[in-house]
């Protein structure tokens, strides 16, 4: 998507673009026409490397059925994308909702392209790792006393997965195709990053229910 | 988030072209996200049975079902006129690169687990759909939004 990114600059100056104040009362913005959009990639190339790094790790770490990589992959992973989703529907998306429209597309701007690459390098990370250190640990059989906790556990991961890919991704990838318009259309900005905020924060609550029944299983 | 509707500036906001155009467009998302939901339950089912003589009946309905949703929500998308075709394209075809790499490491854990062979069948079909839905669905969720002259 190289030919997407149009401006290198992005990620490199801070900043770059209008000053907002957050402790000032959100400006107005009226009959000034749209307010302008910063220029940025809508893939990070940058951060493909280190994406690249991560799943090369989770590779070697089901290849070589380490115990301690396959542990660590599957708590890092489960644990950020909880903490992200949470972080993002509670926390941000309100703040956003506070936001003048500028401040917001600048947030947007500079946030979303990260985010494109963060979720689903974090859900292959913990999904992958996760089935193998479930096989490793004999919880997959069926035979298994708790069997029915993993089945369970499997549906709510389904339920994120058709969430997360069937509106989240999607909501994230136009928004920034949004942006990247001469003029962009601000409603549908918005409705795209209420279905985003909502979304992540829906899965970051089912991701709880996930947790919950993975240390009852890991304190058995 | 409802104090944010009128901080909209005038013009920044109105239904444009393409909001116009929604009506006409045929249903890909619901068709395309039930072929997800058919893949993710089917894998579910046959996950479930880990360990013993799986019963692969049922998946595979669900299986050939979700193929025959995604064919139809192909055809759709492919009979839209006018269409952002460049930017679908383009995004469908990054977004298949990426999704083989997921997909990729996915199958590489069954075979290393040495799935049994009727298993790692079923499952490298629902993985080659899931690699082809999830980028239909993203490439369509941007392109519709897209004027048709886009690039």
């Amino acid at each position: 998507m190289t030919d997407i990114a149009i401006d290198p600059r992005i990620d490199t100056e801070p900043g770059r673009g209008q000053e907002i104040d957050p402790g000032a009362t959100p400006p107005s913005t009226g009959g000034h026409g749209p307010p302008p959009v910063p220029s940025f990639n809508i893939v990070p190339v940058r951060a493909l490397p280190v994406v690249a790094v991560v799943l090369i790790g989770l590779v070697v770490a089901i290849a070589s059925n380490n115990l301690w990589a396959l542990t660590f992959f599957h708590v890092a992973g489960g644990g950020l994308w909880t903490s992200l989703d949470l972080f993002l529907g509670l926390v941000l998306g309100p703040i956003m909702g506070s936001l003048s429209i500028p401040a917001r597309i600048e947030f947007t701007t500079r946030f979303m392209p990260k985010m494109l690459l963060i979720m689903p390098t974090l859900v292959t990370m913990t999904l992958g790792a996760g089935f193998q250190l479930a096989r490793h640990e004999g919880n997959l059989q069926t035979n298994y006393p708790h069997h029915g906790w993993i089945v369970a556990s499997m549906v709510i991961v389904g339920i994120m997965a058709v969430i997360a890919l069937g509106l989240l991704e999607p909501a994230n990838l136009a928004v920034l195709f949004e942006l990247k318009k001469p003029v962009p259309n601000g409603a549908r900005i918005q409705r795209l990053m209420k279905v985003f905020i909502y979304t992540a924060g829906i899965t970051g609550l089912l991701q709880i229910l996930t947790i919950l029944i993975m240390t009852f299983l890991a304190s058995r | 988030m409802s104090a944010t509707v009128e901080m909209i500036p005038p013009g920044f906001g109105e239904p444009d072209a393409e909001d116009l155009h929604q009506a006409d467009l045929p249903p890909v998302m619901p068709f395309a996200t039930a072929t997800l939901i058919l893949i993710v339950a089917g894998g579910i089912l046959v996950a479930a049975q880990y360990g013993r003589p799986a019963k692969l009946l049922v998946p595979t309905i669900l299986l050939a079902v979700a193929a025959l949703l995604l064919v139809v929500s192909t055809v759709l998308v492919l009979r839209i006129r006018p269409f952002a075709r460049r930017v679908f394209f383009r995004v469908i075809g990054w977004g298949l690169v990426a999704y083989a790499v997921e997909a990729g490491i996915l199958e590489f854990v069954f075979v290393y687990d040495h799935t049994p062979t009727r298993l790692l069948v079923l499952f490298t079909a629902m993985l080659t759909l899931f690699a082809l839905d999830v980028p239909l669905m993203l490439a369509y969720s941007v392109a519709r939004w897209q004027p048709p002259n886009a690039s």
